[in-house]
């Protein structure tokens, strides 16, 4: 029920992150949703793509440091307090977020947020509980 | 003992072997010759000896070396290109360069004799490093005005080795021969081995099982007991340390044997002295100094007292393999390289060393040293690989923090450490220079 993250090294410079979003685009790889996380110097970003693995391939080969995660996409209801629900399950169990981001769209009335747990299977079994939608990578890219 | 370090019964090193009283007779003959050689044909020798009066029979004893002139690469670039020869050009048969850094070359003229003094050093040295006939040897340096290339390629040759002249460049076609060829022993700078190394990785090439590779014959720049073990752990080849330098002849002035504890000078070939490079006075031995040589057979472009500027000692007590020839320890510094920041001495090795003691780091980076104000800066930047990277700004930052302390600790100068995209920094194919000092703009 985990879901592939691919994140790459990037100095904090005009044009880094456009050439990776040219190395996919020339692959015919699309971003499902990104975020980024950066200081002064350099930054680090995440990317979620259908084909991670000819994702990280093609990034590899145009010379870019790929490295692989597991992360949790759950759906929350799109309504005041539908976060703080899912938040206080992890919080519950002990989880810590090691940090976490949104997708771009929804789905009827549902918003995806992406997690990095450090505790992902357990943090799944109480988000499960209290019946939040896990999605795998299937589900999610047929969006 | 150490692996298989006696070769002993191999007539190639029986000079490695000789007693010291022997030995030290067979040098004294030689340099009583060279020193009136020069004097007789070498005007500036001649000039320099007449001014402090020593003339070529006032040399009875080694010891009365010190009496000699020394001999500096200003002096090989004043009289460029060929004002040091020693023989009429009729009797030269190859010329070499050694790269100017900085304005002209310089230029070093053989004889025949000059070059199977040379490649005796070369094969030597591969003997010592357990290299025999049976081996496919690459070289991997570059050929032509430099020496690795054909120092390595004669001296396999003569060894009887089956030699790849891939010289260097283009590292796929250098992976690809090295595997179908089965290449056993590869000769190159020890930074191009790390990037050969990189770009098989990369291609996915697994060197202990895909190649029959087993010695690396690594030198013509100075490197780290760190790089060695990175290199063997992993290739699993054995890597050796091989010495030498244009001026005095090429590599194989001195090599490291299978001990791999400082290397051994073919000192019957070229005299070593470790100097005061401050008094010029030679020092005991064990004492840490510039090193000097005095070619005692080479009569093209013949060397009394070379300052090599390069900074070791001679290994004062006897090598296990049993050789009777000394040791010099091995070159971690070049008196070119020492950059002065904020009044205090520092190796390019030194940031080196500090580098490669924090785990996960691939040897990939570049030293900038800069002034801001009246304050000299001096900034590493360092590729970020793979087994570094997490998906974390906190753990890039860890490892940022760890080399710039782990570097401090060895030069106590706070640098500020720059991690960076892979392959952005400067790949060399030959010498790397990996310093670029922006205060001398």
């Amino acid at each position: 029920m985990k879901i592939k993250q691919i994140s790459l090294f990037l100095e904090n410079k005009p044009g880094h992150l456009n050439a990776i979003c040219r190395t996919l685009a020339k692959a015919g790889i699309n971003i499902v949703t990104l975020s980024l996380a950066d200081t002064q110097q350099f930054g680090i970003v995440r990317l979620i793509v259908e084909d991670w693995e000819r994702g990280r391939d093609e990034l590899e080969k145009a010379g870019h440091v790929v490295n692989v995660r597991d992360v949790v996409a759950a759906t929350v209801n799109d309504v005041p307090g539908g976060m703080a629900d899912l938040l206080d399950a992890v919080g519950a169990v002990g989880v810590n977020i090691e940090y976490m981001y949104a997708f771009s769209f929804r789905t009827n009335d549902k918003a995806i947020l992406v997690f990095r747990f450090d505790d992902a299977d357990k943090a799944i079994e109480a988000l499960k509980r209290i019946g939040a939608d896990i999605l795998d990578a299937s589900t999610l890219f047929s969006h | 003992m150490c692996r298989e370090c006696n070769d002993k019964e191999n007539p190639l090193s029986r000079a490695d072997y000789v007693s010291v009283d022997e030995m030290r007779n067979i040098q004294l003959t030689k340099l009583k010759k060279i020193v009136r050689h020069c004097y007789d044909n070498v005007p500036l020798t001649r000039l320099r000896m007449d001014e402090k009066g020593v003339k070529p029979e006032d040399i009875k004893t080694l010891e009365d070396m010190r009496f000699l002139p020394f001999m500096k690469k200003t002096d090989l670039r004043d009289e460029y290109p060929k004002g040091l020869f020693g023989v009429p050009m009729r009797d030269i048969v190859r010329f070499h360069c050694s790269s100017g850094t900085t304005g002209k070359p310089i230029v070093v003229g053989s004889t025949r004799g000059d070059l199977d003094v040379w490649i005796d050093g070369v094969v030597r040295s591969l003997v010592m490093d357990g290299i025999t006939n049976e081996d496919i040897l690459q070289v991997s340096y570059g050929y032509g005005l430099f020496t690795g290339g054909l120092g390595l390629h004669y001296g396999g040759e003569a060894l009887g080795c089956a030699v790849v002249p891939t010289s260097g460049g283009n590292t796929d076609r250098q992976i690809m021969l090295m595997r179908d060829l089965g290449v056993t022993a590869i000769a190159c700078t020890p930074s191009y081995f790390i990037h050969i190394m990189d770009e098989a990785l990369k291609k996915g090439v697994d060197f202990r099982k895909e190649t029959k590779l087993r010695h690396g014959i690594f030198g013509a720049e100075p490197w780290t007991d760190e790089i060695r073990a990175k290199i063997e752990s992993v290739t699993g080849i054995e890597a050796h340390d091989i010495y030498g330098l244009t001026e005095v002849s090429g590599p194989g002035v001195a090599s490291s044997c299978r001990c791999h504890s400082g290397l051994h000078v073919f000192e019957d070939h070229f005299y070593p002295e470790i100097i005061n490079p401050d008094t010029l006075e030679p020092v005991p031995d064990g004492t840490w100094g510039e090193l000097v040589f005095t070619t005692l057979d080479r009569f093209g472009t013949p060397m009394l007292r070379y300052r090599t500027r390069d900074i070791t000692r001679i290994i004062p007590d006897r090598c296990d393999c049993g050789r009777t020839i000394r040791r010099i320890d091995r070159i971690s510094a070049r008196t070119d390289d020492m950059l002065i920041i904020r009044g205090v001495n520092v190796f390019p090795s030194q940031i080196e060393a500090g580098l490669m003691t924090v785990d996960k780091v691939l040897p990939h980076y570049h030293i900038y040293v800069d002034r801001e104000g009246d304050l000299d800066t001096i900034e590493v930047k360092v590729e970020v690989t793979a087994d570094a990277l997490g998906d974390q700004i906190k753990s890039l930052e860890l490892l940022r923090r760890t080399i710039a302390e782990a570097i401090k600790k060895i030069i106590n100068i706070s640098i500020k450490v720059t991690l960076v995209e892979p392959h952005s920094l400067p790949r060399s194919e030959g010498k790397m220079n990996r310093v670029t000092d922006n205060r001398k703009k």
